[in-house]
């Protein structure tokens, strides 16, 4: 374990931002903080960087506490959400920056081996504001990740670019993070996000962690209502949660089945998304295959799922 | 909407036109006559008002001008930037410290700099006030020299260079000093390589508001810097008044908005270089 939190609380005015936080970050990992706005993921990120100071509780870094320090004595780094590079620093100043004020040995060599990792040897002497958003988000990895933290925050690094190129940036993310071999904690809002590059997530609502597992985990197994609807869709049926790829559809009445009316369809490429009503008036979704028959309005179908598939959640 | 843009435009430019464009006309036109008898201008026309401006006593009093203002520019930076930071950091004071830093200009700049005379003259509250400690036997002489000039100066006009330097650090991203906090700055590390160098702009700003003022500043010399300590603006104002040399002191206060010009160009060339 790298990364502890024990029991982080921090209060703004009459707001809790966090309550009560329980977290421990495995070496090597990438950990993501998925939740929504307000959950309190970033203000927890800002505690261990050392921004704010928890009000209660501890933080520990390789075994020893830090909640105490300034920032510039914590061995974390953070890519800023908005990249917060230096505009009056070249690629190159903004890089040196970290290694100058620590004072360590071999800049050139650092500085132009992290420049190679983020591929972008050829624009250091280029000033924050000549480049693409794409390339300001690597300045910023390369800036963070050239003091070779113990822990890389990132605060919704993806956020700021646009989606055509965020996909393509999550996989070279996840692959830089890998060769680095430096544990991320990565905080994010978008469950597509969290699911496609953590080795781990932690689901926060209100605070505090909901659940923290692999990926597949808190996707098939989520341990409450929220994880349940946050992550992935969720359809509420007789008060059991059931997915739309585990509901089928068909034309023909069957052991079990459920009547319901089509209020709609949509085409999502592969599949598609059948939106539809229950006789207990309750609306759910179905993913069917595309290819499969497609569903008029108003029709009167037939639902059914396994009971496996349902999830149970204690009200 | 072009047409009602020039007419909204018009009471500007036809008062700017009255009131600047045509007494400089005026300036220039007298700058290079000849002086007349009992004051006035008379023809022929001549140079010889800018070629007396070789003559030492004149350069000499140019370049008192330009370090002075120099001096007290430097000093309301180095005064206001602490107090920018501060009040720009202030949150929900931010307000009450700006108004504070506007106070003093709710009474007149003359009345203000007598107040100064009273505060250091021989017999003034400082000498009194050390005499009385016995701090000092013999009263200290902080009035009529250059020094007292430079502190009327900065009192004056420090508010010109708060106002610019807080408009900078207000807009300032302050993720941008979190992120060198990040990175291992210590506090005034992160001061002196992110905060000031990003304020540059506001620096630049203020020390013009400042400097240019300073350079043709006449009341401060005049009452806090006796007769010892002349600088371009009583020389402009002698030549009108006492010495009646209408087109020296047209020439010379012309002299005077070359070099601020000059400066003021040379500023901006400057701010486009660090964009």
């Amino acid at each position: 374990m790298i990364l502890e939190l024990r029991g982080v609380s921090k209060r703004f005015g009459s707001n809790a931002a966090v309550t009560g936080l329980n977290l421990a970050v495995d070496r090597g990992e990438f950990f993501s903080l998925l939740g929504p706005s307000g959950c309190g993921k970033t203000t927890t990120l800002r505690m261990i960087a050392g921004f704010e100071t928890p009000d209660e509780g501890e933080i520990r870094l390789n075994g020893s506490r830090i909640d105490a320090l300034p920032p510039y004595r914590r061995s974390v780094n953070t890519v800023f959400q908005n990249y917060a590079l230096f505009p009056h620093l070249t690629v190159r100043g903004n890089v040196e920056f970290g290694l100058r004020r620590m004072g360590r040995s071999g800049i050139e060599s650092k500085v132009r081996a992290v420049l190679d990792q983020v591929r972008l040897q050829d624009k250091a002497s280029r000033m924050p504001a000549q480049l693409s958003g794409g390339e300001r988000q690597r300045v910023a990895l390369a800036r963070a990740l050239a003091l070779e933290p113990d822990v890389l925050l990132l605060d919704e690094p993806l956020a700021a670019l646009d989606p055509q190129l965020r996909k393509q940036v999550r996989a070279e993310l996840k692959d830089l993070q890998r060769r680095v071999g430096v544990t991320f904690l990565f905080i994010t809002h978008d469950q597509e996000e969290a699911l496609s590059m953590s080795d781990r997530i932690a689901v926060m609502n209100h605070g505090s962690v909901e659940q923290v597992g692999a990926p597949e985990e808190v996707y098939r197994r989520p341990r409450t209502r929220f994880v349940a609807s946050f992550l992935g869709e969720m359809n509420w049926i007789g008060g059991v949660g059931l997915r739309p790829e585990a509901l089928r559809i068909s034309r023909e009445a069957g052991a079990g089945s459920r009547c319901a009316i089509v209020k709609g369809s949509a085409f999502l490429g592969p599949v598609s998304h059948v939106e539809m009503e229950l006789e207990s008036g309750e609306i759910c979704i179905a993913q069917v295959a595309a290819e499969f028959t497609r569903f008029q309005i108003g029709e009167a179908v037939h639902l059914r799922w396994n009971e496996t598939d349902e999830l149970r959640f204690p009200a | 909407m072009k047409r009602l843009r020039r007419l909204f435009l018009a009471p500007t430019a036809a008062l700017l036109a009255v009131t600047m464009a045509a007494p400089l006309a005026i300036v220039c036109l007298y700058s290079l006559m000849t002086r007349g008898a009992y004051g006035g201008v008379e023809k022929p026309f001549t140079f010889e008002n800018y070629t007396r401006f070789w003559d030492p006593i004149y350069a000499a009093i140019l370049w008192r001008s330009c370090w002075i203002a120099a001096v007290a520019t430097a000093l309301c930076v180095v005064l206001a930037f602490p107090l920018a930071l501060f009040i720009a950091r202030s949150g929900s004071k931010k307000n009450l410290y700006l108004s504070l830093v506007i106070l003093p200009f709710w009474t007149s700049f003359l009345i203000r700099t007598y107040a100064w005379m009273f505060l250091l003259r021989d017999t003034g509250l400082i000498n009194t006030l050390l005499q009385a400690l016995g701090v000092i036997h013999e009263p200290l002489p902080l009035l009529y020299n250059n020094g007292a000039v430079i502190l009327g100066l900065v009192y004056g006009f420090l508010p010109f260079m708060v106002l610019p330097l807080y408009a900078t650090l207000e807009r300032m991203d302050p993720s941008l000093a979190e992120a060198s906090a990040d990175l291992g700055a210590r506090p005034l590390q992160t001061l002196w390589r992110v905060t000031l160098p990003l304020c540059a702009p506001g620096v630049r700003a203020g020390s013009l508001l400042v400097f240019v003022p300073c350079l043709g500043t006449y009341l401060t010399s005049d009452l806090l810097g006796g007769s010892k300590t002349i600088l371009i603006g009583n020389l402009v104002q002698n030549q009108f008044t006492t010495a009646r040399d209408w087109p020296f002191g047209a020439a010379a206060s012309l002299a005077l908005m070359a070099v601020a010009m000059g400066l003021l160009l040379a500023a901006r060339r400057q701010g486009e270089e660090m964009l």
